[in-house]
């Protein structure tokens, strides 16, 4: 991982059988340039299953958290707050705590998990030894991240059901906009990884991570804040999650929906984009 | 091991002025999660969900900031000592080796815990301190008799603290962390009162929240800020916190011996 050294030690442009050219492994093949990309990232999403085995209680622990906050500030607050926008405290935190569990599982898996592997276990100089290159990375690690986050958000929308905190059939489609959340966090988590220097740089993150959670509206309505500020909440990407959470369990969806689709297909086009070239960039110079 | 040369007191103190010396180059990364993430959440919380509430018999009262502050002060101490007393320790006997070193020398294993709990006090009770007066400069401490919160905030952490040294002290691996983090500590911050009275909670869980140090520790904070507290519950949650760090350091002792002594 020496900075200078020749473009020739890659894996692929010099060596002419390294990216198996594979017919179904579609357009990215086509547009990224070979060594890059060798359509074979389910191996990664493999190992990370393969490695969560042994440390499944962490694993499953991810869940609990939004349940406890769930419990203790629905209920243990519902009673000090009769209802928040007509609607009563539980109904109004549950969807946030959802949108703030996609984000916080995406952004925490997709930070430290992935600086770990690549700067202490240098998982992936290992994995470019194979004919896996950076985008394999990319796509494998953010893939298992989803599956993880699906999962969780899985887990609290059973639970919510369970409650009563549901109102409509709209939240069927809850789950897939967790996903798409957790994708934006996890792409911009992982182009945020590989800028990182050391650990004193998550606090970083946690500044950025923390602030989001607690000033989302996540636990009082936007009404709270001034009109300046609320243009500037409403530009942060929790809030538009949050929004997408309410307004599907409630069933009071519109058009608007389709700007947080939009907001959160940005930040995966960005994230992901920006993420697989400083991969490449950091692992094949 | 060789023989005294430094009193067991003298000892303690160095090992602390070795946690001062490296802290004193690295406090920067402590910033945000020791003080920061307090404040925020006391502006979101207190603050921004507070004005949701109507000051009532729950809150004793009080407007819902001025309820939330002190309790917020101990949550703050025992989630602050969480992190010092596990992955900062473990880390001293694992990655850094520090304690290992420091054995090699006159002092001995039980004086490199007592250095290491003393120094966990004083950051706690700094950090508490610095919280208290941004509360104070935020409105939401009223009460100078608030000042006492900082030594029973302190109190309460070490009494997580010192029980969890011992407990790291006996890992090899730091897997159990997050457990400990995500089923102690989380559910000792959301369950035990600081946000809203026990009384909310359902009768099954509040002999779990009174086995807690952060219940003593809400109850002794919030009693000497708002003048409600007897002298003789106050005497019981003392006790019982002075009791967890007892059990701590006797726990503590032992384990560091078994593993650092040669």
């Amino acid at each position: 991982m020496t900075p200078e050294s020749s473009t020739a030690d890659r894996p692929g442009a010099a060596d002419p059988a390294a990216p198996p050219s594979r017919a179904g492994a579609g357009l990215l093949l086509r547009i990224v340039p070979p060594g890059l990309y060798a359509g074979r990232s389910h191996v990664l999403v493999e190992r990370s299953y393969l490695v969560s085995r042994r440390a499944w209680l962490s694993v499953i622990s991810g869940f609990f958290e939004p349940l406890f906050f769930l419990f203790s500030l629905g209920y243990g607050l519902g009673r000090l707050v009769t209802g928040v926008e007509g609607v009563p405290y539980a109904q109004f935190v549950a969807p946030a705590l959802l949108a703030a569990s996609a984000m916080n599982g995406a952004v925490f898996e997709a930070t430290f998990n992935l600086f770990f592997k690549f700067k202490y276990a240098k998982v992936y100089d290992a994995v470019l030894a194979t004919p896996l290159g950076p985008v394999d990375i990319a796509i494998g690690e953010a893939t298992w991240c989803l599956i993880r986050g699906g999962l969780y958000s899985g887990g609290f929308i059973v639970v919510m059901l369970g409650f009563g905190l549901v109102d409509s059939p709209w939240a069927l489609l809850a789950l897939p906009a967790c996903l798409l959340v957790a994708a934006a966090f996890a792409a911009v988590g992982m182009a945020a990884a590989t800028f990182m220097r050391s650990w004193q740089d998550f606090d970083l993150v946690q500044l950025a991570v923390m602030p989001l959670f607690l000033f989302s509206t996540t636990f009082y309505p936007l009404s709270v804040y001034p009109g300046w500020l609320q243009v500037v909440v409403q530009w942060t990407p929790l809030y538009h999650a949050i929004e997408l959470m309410r307004s599907l369990t409630t069933g009071n969806v519109d058009w608007g929906a389709l700007v947080h689709v939009a907001y959160f297909a940005v930040m995966v086009l960005v994230g992901v984009a920006v993420a697989a070239r400083r991969l490449g960039k950091l692992l094949l110079t | 091991m060789s023989a005294h040369v430094v009193n067991p007191w003298r000892a303690a103190l160095i090992a602390v002025e070795n946690h001062w010396t490296w802290y004193r180059r690295n406090w920067r990364a402590t910033v945000i999660s020791n003080f920061l993430q307090p404040v925020l959440f006391l502006l979101a919380m207190g603050v921004g969900f507070g004005s949701q509430v109507q000051p009532g018999e729950a809150t004793g009262g009080h407007p819902y900031v001025v309820y939330l502050a002190p309790a917020l002060l101990v949550v703050t101490a025992v989630q602050n000592a969480t992190f010092e007393s596990s992955w900062a320790v473990f880390s001293s006997f694992k990655w850094q080796r520090t304690y290992l070193a420091v054995v090699s020398t006159p002092v001995t294993p039980a004086q490199v815990l007592y250095g290491q709990l003393l120094w966990i006090a004083l950051r706690l009770a700094a950090g508490t301190a610095v919280f208290l007066l941004i509360a104070v400069a935020l409105g939401a401490i009223t009460s100078p008799s608030a000042v006492l919160a900082v030594p029973f905030a302190t109190l309460a952490g070490m009494a997580f603290s010192a029980p969890l040294v011992a407990f790291t002290a006996t890992r090899e691996k730091p897997d159990a962390f997050n457990s400990v983090f995500r089923f102690l500590v989380m559910p000792m911050t959301l369950f035990t009162g600081a946000f809203y009275p026990l009384s909310q909670l359902p009768g099954w869980l509040h002999p779990l929240a009174w086995a807690t140090p952060a219940w003593h520790g809400i109850e002794l904070a919030r009693g000497v800020t708002f003048g409600t507290l007897g002298v003789l519950p106050a005497l019981g949650h003392v006790a019982y916190l002075a009791a967890l760090v007892a059990l701590g350091v006797v726990l503590g002792r032992r384990y560091f011996h078994r593993r650092l002594a040669v």
